[in-house]
């Protein structure tokens, strides 16, 4: 038995690795949706979900059950295989694309079954790194456009139409604004991207600066791309019902709504990684004292949640709300007792940090601002965008020749 | 069997049986999704041989770009199931010769020769993309920039084949 583990650990590792990621990319997804409807409902001076367990934090539980068990017709006429693709296709290339991305540069500490586990699916030294998502994302306009298309109905195929026009004329541009930043490191391995955003003035080295016009540019394409406000016309509910998956009911239409948040879980790391330096702190390295920054946030967050749980209305609340302030607490005191976990935690902290504040920007976004017309889009996608990020590839591609990489 | 010659095979399965489907299915798309399956697999070849960066070339531009816009034009005509009629006599015969005199060429270089073969199956090395920037961009520039002209050409009789003619 311990033979055949070592034998195949690396596959089993990776196997526990996959199981591991794919729970907590769909926990979170499932809270995703609850800051998302807080977040917009206090944007709109409303409260949000706030029956379900305390402040509704029960409330992704509850829609997760809803979506399960609703009743799941098939619309007459569909084109049955297709139909049931779909939501496949769609669904598993918005999860595949997380593999790719890095969450820290060290192993852990201590081996496996004699194993570096790197944190990450795959190992760091892959050399495609953002090419495999620029090809996994190309992919990922077929879950939209066949859904639209199979439906055999009139509002979904306009959504699926617009969605595949609207995926071929920005991807253009989101591939071509990242190559400014390909040039900088040189590579195409998003580890080597990070690491050669290290600069001693810590946050002075991210490609933000030099390549901010390169960043706005995938930032708008990457949200094009994902479907969202304000570029979700396949979806457009004022014209179009609900778009693309208007015929999807119960769990098909969950795992559409599954992969459009893990498409934009993916792009805030990319985001992350590509322009803001990845899981590099923003601090210059000898400042010692910002290690305890996570510890500085956790501690006060958990003693709010207490404080407030204690005067929440319901029982449940009093009783969920100061258990979680404790864990944050306890999390926040292990942090500075053993100064090994804490120094190893540093660039996970960043980097999900990082994620945090674009999946926020795109909530943001979504509670601020209206929908484009849709030839609006068209004329924005081809007439802006792709000439400015042409132009910041030759800007670069000069500066490069003229001075040398940056560092 | 190693791992790698399970999944060369799974793949060039996964390759013939995508083609065989898009000729046999009878409405467009499913023809055109049998299309993108044969792309995806073709990658998984290429980076089985180590060209990863051919790999995912293959996949954005042929099983994204261009298939896309296959899949966009079909569902934009709303093209329905495709009535088979007969073969032509002309593809008939001739077809038939041809297919097998290319089946049996290709089986006997395959059997000659005994490296190829394996090498299809075999993780290496094969074009690094610094390599073939290189060659693309240093030893081929020439041919490759007349390349492009030559897609620009063909962008801009588009263009002007599909504007609409102005009013005199």
């Amino acid at each position: 038995m311990n033979a055949f583990l070592y034998a195949n650990a690396w596959l089993i590792i990776t196997v526990v690795k996959v199981a591991l990621l794919l729970f907590i990319v769909l926990t979170v997804n499932a809270y995703l949706t609850w800051f998302e409807r807080k977040v917009v409902a206090h944007i709109q001076s409303r409260w949000g979900p706030h029956r379900v367990g305390p402040h509704g934090l029960l409330q992704p539980m509850a829609d997760g059950l809803k979506f399960l068990f609703k009743e799941d017709p098939t619309p007459a006429g569909v084109d049955r295989f297709v139909y049931f693709l779909a939501p496949l296709v769609a669904l598993a290339l918005a999860l595949t694309s997380i593999a790719i991305i890095p969450f820290g540069p060290d192993p852990l500490p201590w081996k496996i079954l004699g194993q570096t586990i790197y944190l990450g699916i795959l190992p760091p030294n892959v050399n495609i790194g953002i090419l495999a998502l620029f090809a996994i994302t190309a992919l990922g306009v077929y879950g939209v456009a066949l859904a639209g298309w199979s439906s055999n109905s009139k509002y979904p195929l306009l959504g699926g139409l617009r969605s595949s026009a609207q995926m071929i004329s920005y991807e253009l541009a989101l591939t071509l604004s990242v190559v400014g930043v390909l040039l900088i490191a040189g590579s195409f391995n998003l580890t080597e991207i990070i690491n050669d955003q290290t600069s001693r003035y810590g946050i002075l080295g991210w490609n933000i600066f030099p390549q901010f016009l390169g960043f706005l540019c995938f930032f708008t394409a990457a949200v094009a791309e994902t479907n969202r406000v304000p570029f979700d016309l396949p979806e457009a509910e004022s014209e179009l019902v609900a778009g693309f998956h208007t015929e999807y009911a119960s769990f098909k239409f969950a795992m559409f709504f599954i992969a459009e948040y893990t498409s934009m879980i993916t792009v805030s790391c990319l985001c992350a990684i590509l322009f803001f330096g990845g899981w590099l702190s923003p601090f210059p390295a000898s400042w010692t004292w910002t290690y305890y920054l996570p510890t500085a946030l956790l501690l006060p967050a958990g003693l709010w949640v207490i404080w407030d749980g204690l005067h929440y209305e319901t029982i449940f609340g009093k009783v969920i709300l100061p258990g979680i302030g404790a864990v944050l607490c306890i999390l926040a005191i292990a942090l500075v007792i053993f100064p090994g976990v804490n120094n190893y935690i540093q660039a996970p902290f960043w980097l999900l940090s990082k994620i945090f504040v674009f999946l926020f920007v795109y909530v943001w976004m979504r509670g601020t601002l209206p929908r484009l017309r849709y030839d609006q889009l068209m004329a924005f996608g081809w007439k802006m965008l792709l000439p400015v990020s042409i132009a910041n590839v030759v800007i670069t591609s000069f500066a490069i020749l003229r001075w040398g990489a940056i560092k | 069997m190693t791992a790698p010659l399970i999944i060369f095979f799974v793949l060039a399965t996964l390759a013939v049986g995508g083609a065989l489907s898009l000729i046999f299915q009878k409405h467009p798309i499913h023809s055109a999704l049998s299309l993108i399956v044969v792309m995806v697999a073709l990658a998984g070849l290429y980076l089985l041989m180590g060209a990863e960066f051919v790999a995912a070339v293959q996949i954005i531009v042929y099983g994204g770009a261009i298939m896309v816009l296959f899949v966009f034009v079909i569902m934009l005509l709303n093209a329905g199931i495709e009535e088979h009629t007969n073969f032509s006599k002309l593809a008939g015969f001739p077809g038939l010769l041809l297919a097998f005199a290319l089946t049996g060429f290709i089986a006997a270089t395959i059997a000659r020769s005994t490296d190829t073969v394996q090498a299809a199956s075999q993780p290496g090395n094969m074009a690094s993309t610094r390599d073939l920037s290189t060659m693309i961009f240093k030893d081929f520039v020439y041919p490759f920039e007349l390349t492009s002209f030559l897609i620009l050409v063909a962008v801009l009789g588009a263009i002007v084949l599909a504007q609409r003619e102005a009013k005199p």
